[in-house]
Formats: C-alpha cells, sequence, structure tokens
C-alpha cells in the first residue's frame, strides 16, 4: 500500500526563518515598549507588564540583541526569496480588483483559504506589507541607534528626532499586522500546521 | 541624555510622577538580575520556558556577551572624521534639560578655588589644572544634540578645550585604550581613545556663553556629540589613561558601554 503524503508546502529553511523572526520581533516588540516607555513622546504610556527587560537598561539590552537576529534573519529571507524566484511566484503579482473582492469575502467571512500552496491576494498583500514594513523599522532603527554615524539615512528621514516617530509608527503597522495574522491562523488553523511541519 | 529618567518637556503631571517613581524604583534596586522580569509575564515567550533563554543567569549572560560585542560593532562604524550635525542659535533647546542619577535638589556644587583636574595613568605631565588655566587654552564652540539613551535629545551650545588638543598637551599616551574620568558627585565613566580624539570632543567649560551652571556639569564637563548623554561625565574631578577596562556608573548595571550615536 502505498500513502501518498500531500506536498512540501513550506520547505525547513522557511519556516526555520518565519520563526526566528516571529522570535525576533516579538523580542523586539516588548522590549521597544519599554524603551518609549522612558521617554514617550505621544501621550500615552504602554502597561509595564506587557514589556520585557524589567528596566530600560535591560529592555536595551534585549532590543540590541533581538535587533541582530531580525536583521541577519531577514537578509537571508529576502535574499533567498529575490534569487530563487520565490517572492515573484509566491506573492506577485497583487491584483487590486481581485485583492478588493476577496478582503469583501473576508469579512463575510467567506475568505477562499482552500488551496494551502498558494497565498491569496489578502495574504500577499499583508506578506508584502510586512517585509516592507520591517524594512522601514529597521532603517529607523538604525538611525536611533546611530544617528552621527548613518548620517545620510538620518538626513532622509528627517532627522533624528523624526526617524524616532517613524519607527514608532512602523513598529505600530508591525504589530497591527501580527494582530491580523494572529487572527487569521486561528481562524485557519491547517495553516499553522503547514507553517510547523512543512505540510 | 545622561543618567536616569528624569521628565521634562511636554509632559503631563501624572506622567512625569510616574517617570519619577520608576526613576526611584530603578535606584533603589539597580538588581542586574531585575531586567528579566516581565520574560514571563509574555505568554508567547513563556514557550520559551524550560529552555535556557528564560534561565535568568544564562539569559544574562549571553544578552552580556551581545552587548560586548555591540561595542566592537559600533568601534568599528565609528567613523573618527564624521562630525556630528550642528544647529543654529534659534535651535537651541530652551531650557535645556537637567539629568542626572539624582534630583536637581541633590546637585552638588564646589568652589571653583577649592577645584582642580587631577591627571594620572599613562600621561607624560600629570600635574593638575585649575580652572583658570584650563580657559587660558584655545576655545572652541559647538551646538549640537544631546541625545539620551531613554530617547529623547536636545539641542545645546557648548564651549571649551578641544579633548584632542589637551590630551597631546599634557603628553596623553594616545595609543592606551581608554580614558576615565572620575566625578565628585560619584559618577564615573569611560570613553574609547578614537571617540577621545574626535575634532569634536569637547573639554566643556561653559553652557551657552556662560561658566557652566552647576545643573549641567561645573565646572568641567566632557561633551561628545558622538555618543549617548550619560558617556558624558558631568562634575569631573579626575581622569584617567589606561588599557584596562574601567567601566562606568550605568554601564557596570548594564548600559552598553561604547554607547555612540
Ligand atoms: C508569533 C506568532 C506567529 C504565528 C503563529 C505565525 C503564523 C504564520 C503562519 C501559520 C503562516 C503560514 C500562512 C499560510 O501558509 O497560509 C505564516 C506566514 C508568514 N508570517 Fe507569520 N506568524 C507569527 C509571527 C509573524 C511575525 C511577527 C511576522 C512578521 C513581522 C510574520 C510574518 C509572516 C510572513 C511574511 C509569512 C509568509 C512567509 C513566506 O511564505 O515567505 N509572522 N505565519
Amino acid at each position: 500500500m502505498t500513502v501518498t503524503r500531500p506536498p512540501i508546502i513550506h520547505p525547513l529553511w522557511l519556516r526555520l526563518m518565519h520563526w526566528a523572526n516571529a522570535l525576533a520581533f516579538l523580542l523586539l516588540l516588548t522590549s521597544g515598549w519599554r524603551i518609549y516607555n522612558a521617554s514617550p513622546f505621544w501621550p500615552f504610556r504602554i502597561p509595564g507588564d506587557l514589556t520585557l527587560g524589567g528596566w530600560l537598561g535591560g529592555a536595551l539590552l534585549w532590543h540590541f540583541a533581538a535587533m541582530w537576529l531580525l536583521v541577519g534573519n531577514g537578509i537571508l529571507y529576502l535574499t533567498v526569496n529575490l534569487f530563487s524566484g520565490r517572492l515573484m511566484r509566491r506573492f506577485l503579482p497583487v491584483r487590486p480588483l481581485t485583492l478588493l473582492a476577496e478582503c469583501l469575502a473576508a469579512l463575510r467571512g467567506k475568505l477562499n483559504h482552500q488551496d494551502p500552496a498558494h497565498y491569496n491576494q489578502v495574504q500577499r498583500m499583508a506578506y508584502l506589507f510586512a517585509m516592507v514594513d520591517l524594512v522601514v523599522l529597521v532603517l529607523s532603527g538604525l538611525v536611533l541607534w546611530k544617528s552621527v554615524q548613518f548620517s545620510g539615512l538620518r538626513e532622509l528621514l528627517g532627522g533624528y528626532e523624526n526617524a524616532r516617530r517613524i519607527h514608532f509608527v512602523a513598529m505600530t503597522g508591525g504589530f497591527a499586522f501580527l494582530l491580523v495574522h494572529l487572527l487569521m491562523t486561528l481562524l485557519f488553523p491547517v495553516t499553522l500546521r503547514s507553517m510547523l511541519r512543512g505540510r | 541624555m545622561s543618567r536616569l529618567i528624569r521628565p521634562h518637556g511636554g509632559l503631563s503631571l501624572r506622567d512625569q510622577v510616574a517617570l519619577l517613581r520608576e526613576s526611584r524604583a530603578l535606584l533603589e534596586q539597580p538588581s542586574r538580575r531585575q531586567f528579566l522580569r516581565g520574560a514571563v509575564t509574555l505568554g508567547g515567550l513563556s514557550l520559551l520556558t524550560g529552555c535556557s533563554v528564560t534561565d535568568g543567569a544564562s539569559a544574562e549572560q549571553l544578552l552580556e556577551k551581545v552587548s560586548r560585542l555591540n561595542d566592537q560593532a559600533q568601534g568599528w562604524l565609528f567613523d573618527p572624521e564624521r562630525l556630528a550635525p550642528t544647529y543654529a542659535e534659534a535651535e537651541i533647546t530652551r531650557p535645556f534639560p537637567f539629568n542626572a542619577f539624582y534630583d536637581r535638589d541633590s546637585i552638588q556644587t564646589v568652589a571653583e578655588d577649592d577645584w582642580e583636574l587631577e591627571l594620572s595613568g599613562m600621561i607624560r605631565n600629570t600635574r593638575a589644572w585649575s580652572i583658570n588655566e584650563l580657559r587660558a587654552l584655545p576655545q572652541q564652540e559647538q551646538i549640537t544634540r544631546h541625545i539620551c539613551v531613554e530617547g529623547w535629545s536636545a539641542i545645546g551650545r557648548w564651549g571649551g578645550v578641544r579633548f584632542s588638543d589637551f590630551l597631546q598637551r599634557i603628553g596623553a599616551d594616545t595609543t592606551a585604550k581608554y580614558v576615565g574620568f572620575k566625578c565628585f558627585d560619584d559618577y564615573y565613566t569611560s570613553i574609547d581613545m578614537a571617540t577621545a580624539l574626535h575634532p569634536q570632543t569637547l573639554l566643556t567649560l561653559t553652557y551657552d556663553g556662560q561658566p557652566l551652571p552647576p545643573e549641567y556639569g561645573h565646572p568641567v564637563k566632557l561633551r561628545m556629540p558622538t555618543k549617548l548623554g550619560y558617556k558624558n561625565p558631568k562634575y569631573i574631578e579626575a581622569m584617567f589613561v589606561t588599557n584596562a577596562y574601567p567601566g562606568g556608573y550605568w554601564e557596570d548595571m548594564g548600559y552598553n558601554w561604547f554607547g555612540g550615536s
């Protein structure tokens, strides 16, 4: 008797990178919130219990350690996707009309998530957004980290203080993506299985 | 910046109180272990429980190791010729925030006549300098942005002796690794030689054209627009050149040593 196993949807390298990225992002997000709390520039603070690090110095240690994981992993991920053609295959094209139709369908609870080997338009858009958002997060983060050394980037982002706001807004975008991403994973748990086991 | 969680412009009273409370808590228990608190409250991270990453001691060791690597990365990124941006008079932040590891009420002062800058370590001529002798040296001025480790920044105008000129004058061994500082408010810190020799590193005697006032470090501070505030010692009473890592007040509690910007 032959058992036909379903094909691999997410190769091992992708799964490893995805979970490394998720870990790095969560560490950066929660330690970043505590760093923000040390000197909030908008009239709110983030509840301390949601933050990582215990105090500013601890949060900074986590943040400046996890950034290497996020950046190293991210560069690898983008390089492999770009040069293997996977980026074109999996994420493009995004067709605005189909995207709109799928968004409306999703709101009615009828999102087509049947073919796990292909990302639907909403997913493509969401993942491309996450990639661009993380790039903006990293670039603005570099300016905050070494504003004198990355002078070109600093001027491009409108100076040190402006880069702080950009970093925060990009963080908010990434956090919003994560919330939707987690909700979708809850609604379609089969995708989680494939992101864990590959098929 | 320097040193602690201190309120400044644009915060509501409630925020200021909250900030103050946080800084008190920090003062009361600078336990290096406590930075891990919060790790367990995170649903996502509790996944890691049982694995060595949430084991307090080894996480701390790992983070400290990465922080040392970050020192090296910053030393490597540091361009001795690249200047921090300078600003116009009109852009100066007024009032410039006071910041230390204690409240404004606890600022210590010293009579200029009773003060001397003591020198030691790998320096040829270690005689002490009075404030008037320092004032007699060629002076420089800069309007630069001071960036605090907490994230806020403020633009100020500082004047004094270019530090590399001073190091040369006293015959400091500039092949040494570190310059260390001791302050009479019990603060201490140290910097790398490359930054000590940077053209904008200033042995600072004035703020906004006036002798350095007590809140900004009277009589002498070291100003480096290429480093975060806590690396800029105020109230300096002694400095030394050495190859033995001298650490620093906040650095010994976990802030990154290089603290570049
Ligand atoms: C921490 C909890 C997370 C969970 C449970 C999770 C779950 C998943 C799952 C199940 C998929 C596969 C979707 C499918 O096959 O249809 C996926 C893909 C993806 N996730 Fe996550 N994720 C998490 C965090 C993150 C974070 C923090 C980011 C980025 C900020 C992220 C970015 C992505 C991207 C870009 C993809 C597409 C990967 C590719 O095919 O190249 N995820 N995630």
